[in-house]
């Protein structure tokens, strides 16, 4: 284990620190106040097109810091790795975990490494925690949404849940597509500058479905959100058609739906299109004041439904 | 994807819905197909119809129609030692008489869940000293992809995978159904997946004999209302069967897929749930490949009972909707299902409450997820 540490995993990091070996980071903290948010992660396959695990395991727990609009600094980084996984895997694990944190300007402070037998993990499992710092005068939060807020994401939906599917090779789909995986802490930053953003989330699991129903239950609003305008690559349709599934609910790891004052939609939305991870950004609805949890849709047919909470994991039809 | 594209155009839909309206005709029809009932529903186009125009959801989800026993048996195969069932992801959460597959697997049955036959060959030929059964159920689509995998079973000479056939035949329900006296429906919007590997033909009988007016349909919206003009006008001229799917579908079906799946399986009668049995509408293993059949095991199946009060039954025949059932989104949502209809992707019951028009009676607020 020793040697798997000095060989491997403080060299890949190693340029982030984690070098002295401590048992516990010390680390200085900015002003403001703490955010702190830990999550795991369990990917089949490890290596999709678009990312890996290492990247996930980043991206996620720096995406949960952004969503309460804190700064990222630091990250552990708890690896569960199965017997007889290749070693060359893991390098690319922790190469890739390391240029996902440069990318977040996050450092991995502190970590830990277990090797269970075969069969009892997938390859690998990471859990990463991470600390970050909510300027002064900041306040987003999920219950701060206000009626007559625009609703505004940052991209195409459903890119990592099918191409992470995809990849899994149940399916042979010939299809070029790549997860939306990235840190969003950056694009945040720029969202925060340009105007009052009241609240952030990312739709990761149970997809843009469940960070909407989220937004409207937490901040006792109604939101209404016209489908046509919600960015959908073709391709991604066309999986999901083929699947039966439906995109609204398919998960994202490098999109967020923000909820932003009226007046300032228009800068907010100018900022993200100016970022590259914002390129495709739109307005897909606004707040209103209806009932807590009521979240409506408006087709390409000008009918409307309710959506619902994701029940579990979407699943193929049987046909 | 252009192709699709064409279909999808909310002009193209509109002027369908006013050919429809100009028609000032009235009619029931049944959509057969779970993936029809769930297009129309996420489209929302049941309010957008004429209000003399009605449409019903039919027997259409193979995991609705499967019957309380089958379940119970593959529960009970998934309890033998050393076996591992492996079954698609709609049937873990499918109510059996006392049990589901997901809390057999939680008490320690060995239960997988697959995308593909064919990954189930490969778990029998990874674990050679396990006996893989792979739970079959699904219409015409599915049932060649399963006999082809026991073909490669074969041709690999795995003898450790075998098939629970629960797979059931579309055109002998149908028979079922516009046999039943109480059947109240003008016409059928037939399904598109499953025409196109049974092909057009097969459905000849319904205006023959029944002067039912039938057209076999696609998938988007367009489609759909295509079908329901047709089988409005038809309703004036007589009936016929039409294939508004024609992009897809050819009279003879796919001959490829038709012969792998009699090489494998024969006709048999099958209970449906919710109908009753019905000649010939499922599919046995045949003689010859009776060493990969796990229907034949010797099993301990519990005690039939009484119906739970689900009316999953009268919704599969189109005799009630979803929101006549007393449990419809109270006590039976797709987190808690009662009955099979609630509990597939594309189950009447499902798809009804997961693209509701209006608020059910449980429309909850629900609380924040902390994280993931």
């Amino acid at each position: 284990m020793q040697d798997l540490l000095r060989d491997m995993i403080f060299p890949a990091l190693g340029g982030q620190t984690l070098d002295a070996a401590e048992d516990a980071a010390i680390l200085e903290v900015p002003p403001g106040t703490l955010a702190f948010t830990t999550d795991s992660f369990v990917v089949k396959p490890l290596f999709f097109s678009g990312g890996d695990i290492g990247k996930l395991a980043v991206c996620g727990t720096v995406n949960d810091l952004a969503m309460v609009g804190a700064r990222p600094l630091y990250l552990t980084l708890g690896l569960i790795l199965e017997e007889g996984l290749p070693l060359d895997d893991l390098e690319r694990v922790l190469a890739s975990v390391a240029s996902a944190a440069r990318d977040a300007s996050v450092k991995v402070v502190a970590g830990d490494t277990k090797v269970v037998e075969k069969g009892k993990a997938d390859g690998v499992y990471i859990n990463t925690a991470g600390v970050g710092v909510i300027p002064d005068g900041t306040n987003v939060s999920i219950t701060r949404v206000a009626p007559g807020d625009a609703l505004l994401i940052n991209g195409y939906i459903g890119d990592h849940g099918m191409a992470v599917l995809k990849d899994r090779g149940d399916f042979a789909f010939e299809v070029a597509l790549d997860s939306d995986c990235a840190p969003l802490a950056g694009l945040v930053s720029d969202m925060l500058a340009a105007g009052r953003v009241h609240a952030l989330r990312d739709p990761t699991r149970g997809g843009l479905a469940a960070a909407l129903k989220e937004m409207s239950s937490c901040s006792g609003v109604s939101l209404e959100v016209d489908e046509p305008a919600v960015p959908l690559r073709e391709e991604v349709r066309a999986i999901c058609e083929v699947l039966g599934l439906d995109p609204l609910y398919v998960a994202n790891e490098g999109k967020l739906l923000a909820a932003v004052a009226p007046g300032d939609a228009a800068a907010v939305l100018g900022a993200m299109k100016a970022h590259p991870l914002g390129r495709d950004a739109a307005v897909i609805g606004s707040a209103g004041a209806g009932k807590a949890g009521r979240v409506s849709l408006t087709g390409a047919m000008g009918s409307s439904r309710l959506l619902r909470m994701p029940s579990g994991e979407q699943l193929p039809r049987i046909c | 994807m252009r192709y699709i594209d064409e279909f999808r155009v909310p002009a193209a839909a509109r002027e369908l819905l006013r050919e429809i309206d100009a028609l000032d005709a009235r009619g029931t029809f049944m959509e057969v197909c779970g993936t029809h009932t769930m297009a129309i529903s996420r489209a929302g186009l049941r309010p957008l119809l004429a209000p003399g125009i009605d449409l019903i959801s039919g027997p259409g989800c193979p995991v609705c129609v499967t019957a309380d026993a089958d379940i119970d048996r593959a529960i009970a195969v998934s309890k033998k030692p050393g076996v591992i069932l492996t079954t698609f992801g709609d049937m873990m959460k499918v109510p059996g008489t006392e049990d589901s597959l997901a809390s057999a697997s939680a008490r320690g049955a060995r239960v997988r869940v697959v995308y593909s036959p064919l990954e189930s060959l490969a778990i029998a030929a990874e674990e050679p000293g396990s006996q893989v059964v792979f739970l079959g159920v699904g219409f015409e689509t599915t049932a060649p992809a399963v006999a082809g995998t026991m073909l490669e079973a074969r041709r690999q000479g795995i003898d450790n995978f075998q098939v629970l056939s629960f797979h059931k035949l579309v055109p002998p329900a149908l028979r079922a159904l516009v046999g039943l006296d109480d059947f109240d429906v003008d016409g059928f919007i037939l399904p598109g997946h499953v025409s196109v590997i049974i092909g057009s033909d097969a459905y000849a009988f319904l205006p023959v004999e029944f002067s039912m007016p039938c057209v076999v349909t696609g998938f988007e919206v367009t489609d759909i209302l295509q079908a329901i003009l047709r089988l409005l006008k038809m309703g004036a001229s007589g009936a016929s069967l039409e294939v508004e799917y024609a992009r897809a579908v050819r009279p003879e079906g796919n001959p490829r897929a038709l012969e792998v799946m009699s090489q494998v399986f024969e006709p048999c009668d099958a209970q449906w749930r919710g109908l009753f049995t019905i000649p010939g509408s499922g599919l046995a293993i045949r003689e010859e490949f009776a060493a990969m059949d796990a229907g034949t095991w010797e099993v301990e199946l519990p005690e039939p009972t009484r119906s739970k009060g689900c009316r999953c039954g009268e919704i599969l025949c189109g005799r009630i909707k979803p929101m006549d059932c007393p449990f419809f989104g109270g006590r039976c949502t797709p987190d808690n299902p009662v009955g099979p209809c609630m509990v597939s992707s594309e189950g009447t019951c499902a798809s009804y409450y997961l693209y509701s028009e209006s608020e059910g009676p449980d429309e909850r607020g629900e609380g924040a997820d902390i994280g993931r």
